[in-house]
């Protein structure tokens, strides 16, 4: 038989491990001192992430959560709440934290999330449209074929005030009106799943999760703009995402949700997937197409927009994958409820792929408008291993740093744009103290550089030049000249490349300059960095008084450059280092030291 | 120009070549799915490719070399592919290309010299909660550490030597 | 089945939400293991073979094994909801194949939940009133 109860301690990894422990243990030792262990199971669980407010617990199935718990509350608990069937009020969490972001209407969770986008994803089979149906799927589809004219699609749209999740921000229903006015013989519909940013996996997540919900979204768009044809272009990296793609296509196909005449309406839709080859330009949507065109994916210039004149020279509305999974629920639930959460000009939710130095890194939705705060700390669970945060990184190789001064600014797309990043497609990368800056700028650009199309001077010469005034920095041969030539050939390939990729790659070596000069300027005057991360500039040395001669570093030691009997004090000899740092991380005794 | 060539391309490659050959843009799913087959894009089956979908050589090779997945040379029999997302790179998948090119003497595009490894680097499989993250023939391994490398490697190297035997 | 009407569409979404409430809400006990990419490479196949191969031991052959996407829960992978009749539904997570087995003879069998895997299911979702007893 069942237990009446379940009391859940919270012990995750970024918690007062102590605390919760000893929680737990009061709570243990009360059910079974007041006889009612063989209705009550305590247990510790994983992060729940209240870790401000340690220690959290549970009672199940109520699902009554306490905060701030302590040992001493474990009596009130017990007698109170699980023998007497009243919660201890004190104890509680204070829901107002979480309704802030949400009006009344909106079924939030305590966490400060809500799934619109991911509504389905970690419930239904995705493999399985029964399951879709059960969940409304296709009734938006519906609802927009027998109850609403384009222009009311159009309407709910601009009422829900949704922009593009894939990094630009612009207004939804815009682009849809723009193709929609256009006369042609054909128009055409794409959904942009050519996920390529770095530490970025939420279009995945929600392909693999829920693929129905971007078929049925692509249909209600064939309908109001007058397309009878979509594809989908997705990144070849990604075969679980395309496998099950292709099975809801064929479903969909079977029950007449795809195809002619769909439900028995006069609209026809069908859509075709087409794979990317690795080529993180083509995100950008204009080379996109020239790639579903079959061609070498180079961007052109923008007007014309694909809104107007798009693929194979058609009208064409192409929108990202989150974009998409958000609309069947903008037409069934009303362009005003998803406008109610959110801030003044980003509204609904947004989710991120939560990642980098934090103990709970996840994927999450959470309402525009909150704090990477709250964020990091809470649903993060706080950073890994008790180091310091340091930055943040939106926007992957189109973004920039955000660093502690801002965890409490709320975040929507003006808001990160003010302070040199951009909302991205949803990467948020946390960084700790033992990141270097210089060596991230690095990193981005390295990928920019790599990415370039090569079409259009700015970005080719321009982000190579970059590269190597960073490369050159990090090596310790950097000048004071050189930060200069940073920010101009930034400022050039933001006003001349081509295309977002080019005006954007110099936004993480202008933002870490921003933000953390100090760390540049580290390693052009004192020849350091700071994090320990940049190899060129280490120095491994090891502290006579703490050296005990285990010879540990020395087994370790790739080029056998460090000596000493055991027993004695071991030298490195800095000459033949090549500073792997294979000994820093074997001593035990903290006795190399690497500056 | 005609190009005389011997390659007999599969039966199910050339079906596949018909059902797209008609379709605007059909180029780049016909590479993969050479690709599929041959593992990169030989020489001969570009030529073949070229004549049944009546494209321009040039055209074919313009495409391959743009795209990083297209590949014009054999890979190794094991492919393996270390994330250089921002994640994995924060949590040291340079590392581990590192200690992959002391283990096998491979470096990033190199095939090792006993043909048993080719090593390259993607960008973001979309595992970062694993990170640092590679695979090797799309089977995924997570959370490394360098020290994890020689075991992971050997199942490879014990997989074809058991098939020899 | 054949192409729907509105009202086949009706009828099929009438049948898939009674098939739903059946299994959300009804006397069959789920293993329901998240099944992306990320939950795939942390070992979600193995941890498959070990609750069928478990449940195949202690007969329990009324016990529903199904799969889902990704619950967003990444530190944690691979992730598993278990929902047995009477009991709250729960998120364990780190599910590798022992784990897996001690949730069938422990869990579904013991009716006790298991120490250290529990989690949190991270949000509600839009449509939460839909399942029942959805958090």
């Amino acid at each position: 038989m069942a237990f009446k109860h379940y009391v859940l301690v919270c012990g995750g990894e970024g918690c007062n491990t102590k605390r919760a422990l000893a929680v737990h243990d009061a709570l243990l030792k009360e059910v079974r001192e007041q006889g009612v262990e063989n209705e009550v199971q305590v247990l510790k669980t994983g992060s729940f992430g209240f870790c401000g407010e340690c220690a959290a617990v549970q009672i199940l199935p109520d699902q009554t959560l306490y905060v701030d718990v302590q040992a001493g509350d474990a009596a009130a608990i017990v007698t109170q709440h699980l023998k007497q069937g009243r919660p201890v009020a004190r104890l509680l969490f204070d829901p107002q934290t979480t309704a802030k972001y949400f009006p009344k209407d909106v079924p939030a969770g305590h966490q400060k999330q809500l799934r619109i986008v991911l509504r389905n994803c970690g419930v239904i089979d995705p493999e399985r449209i029964e399951d879709y149906l059960a969940r409304e799927g296709y009734a938006a589809l519906e609802k927009a074929l027998f109850k609403m004219k384009p222009d009311d699609v159009i309407e709910e749209l601009k009422k829900s005030g949704l922009r593009g999740r894939g990094g630009g921000g612009y207004p939804t229903w815009q682009k849809w009106l723009f193709t929609k006015k256009v006369a042609s013989d054909q128009k055409y519909i794409i959904c942009n799943a050519d996920e390529g940013d770095p530490g970025a996996y939420m279009d995945r997540s929600t392909l693999e999760g829920d693929p129905h919900s971007i078929l049925e979204a692509m249909a209600i768009a064939g309908y109001t703009v007058g397309a009878s044809q979509g594809y989908i272009y997705i990144r070849a990296e990604y075969p679980l995402a395309i496998n099950r793609l292709n099975m809801a296509i064929a479903q969909a196909r079977e029950l007449g949700l795809l195809g002619q005449g769909i439900l028995g309406s006069g609209f026809d839709f069908d859509i075709e997937l087409r794979l990317g080859a690795g080529a993180f330009v083509c995100g950008e949507e204009t080379a996109l197409i020239t790639s579903i065109e079959g061609n070498r994916g180079m961007p052109s210039p923008r007007p014309p927009y694909p809104a107007v004149k798009g693929l194979w020279q058609k009208p064409t509305v192409i929108n990202n994958v989150e974009t998409w999974a958000a609309i069947p629920v903008i037409l069934l639930k009303g362009g005003d409820w998803f406008g109610k959460i959110g801030t003044a000009t980003s509204k609904g939710t947004k989710v991120f792929a939560l990642t980098g130095k934090v103990n709970n890194c996840g994927l999450i939705e959470v309402p525009m408008g909150i704090t990477l705060r709250e964020i990091i700390y809470e649903i993060g669970g706080g950073i890994l291993g008790g180091k310091a945060f340091k930055a943040v990184q939106t926007g992957g190789p189109s973004g920039g740093v955000i660093t502690k001064d801002y965890l409490d600014m709320p975040i929507d797309y003006e808001s990160l744009g003010q302070l040199g990043s951009i909302m991205g497609s949803g990467g948020m990368i946390v960084m700790d103290e033992d990141d270097c800056m210089v060596d991230v700028s690095k990193f981005y650009l390295e990928f920019t550089v790599d990415e370039s199309c090569g079409k259009c001077a700015p970005c080719r010469i321009g982000g190579r030049t970059l590269y190597n005034l960073v490369d050159k920095i990090s090596k310790g041969q950097g000048t004071l000249h050189d930060i200069e030539q940073i920010r101009d050939i930034g400022h050039a390939m933001r006003k001349a490349s081509l295309c977002g990729l080019g005006q954007t790659a110099p936004n993480p070596a202008i933002s870490t300059l921003k933000y953390f000069e100090a760390e540049y300027l580290a390693h052009i005057n004192d020849k350091k960095c700071p994090a320990g991360k940049c190899r060129d500039l280490l120095t491994f040395f090891i502290l006579p008084d703490k050296c005990i001669g285990c010879t540990l570093c020395a087994r370790r030691c790739p080029v056998n450059c460090i000596s000493g009997d055991r027993r004695a004090v071991h030298v490195i000899d800095a000459a033949k280092c090549i500073k792997c740092g294979e000994c820093y991380q074997a001593c035990k005794f903290g006795a190399v030291e690497r500056t | 120009m005609q190009v005389e060539t011997q390659t007999e391309l599969s039966p199910a490659l050339l079906e596949f070549i018909r059902q797209w050959k008609d379709k605007p843009g059909n180029l780049i799913m016909v590479l993969h799915k050479v690709q599929e087959e041959y593992r990169y894009v030989p020489r001969e089956v570009a030529f073949k490719v070229a004549e049944l979908l009546e494209v321009p050589l040039a055209k074919i090779y313009g495409v391959i070399t743009f795209y990083h997945l297209f590949k014009l040379k054999q890979p190794g029999r094991h492919q393996i592919a270390v994330c250089m997302g921002t994640a994995c790179y924060l949590k040291g998948g340079e590392d581990l290309i590192r200690e992959l090119e002391a283990l096998i003497g491979a470096g990033v595009n190199r095939v090792s010299p006993d043909g048993e490894f080719s090593v390259e680097v993607v960008r973001c499989l979309g595992c970062c909660g694993l990170a640092p993250v590679l695979t090797i023939d799309g089977e995924v391994y997570g959370n490394l550490k360098k020290a994890d490398l020689p075991d992971v490697l050997a199942k490879y190297q014990g997989r074809q030597v058991a098939a020899v035997a | 089945m054949s192409k729907l009407t509105r009202e086949g569409l009706a009828n099929a979404r009438a049948r898939a939400e009674a098939h739903w409430q059946q299994r959300w809400a009804g006397r069959q006990a789920q293993i329901i293991i998240g099944m992306g990419t990320c939950g795939i490479a942390a070992g979600a196949r193995k941890a498959w073979d070990a609750f069928a191969d478990e449940l195949k031991k202690n007969n329990l052959t009324d016990v529903r094994l199904e799969q889902t996407g990704c619950m967003g829960l990444c530190y944690s992978e691979p992730t598993v909801e278990v929902r047995v009749p009477d009991m709250p539904p729960i998120i364990y997570g780190k599910v590798d194949a022992e784990v897996a087995r001690r949730i069938v003879r422990k869990h579904i069998v013991g009716k006790l939940l298991i120490n250290d895997h529990i989690f949190d299911r991270p949000a509600n979702d839009a449509f939460g009133k839909k399942i029942a007893d959805s958090r």
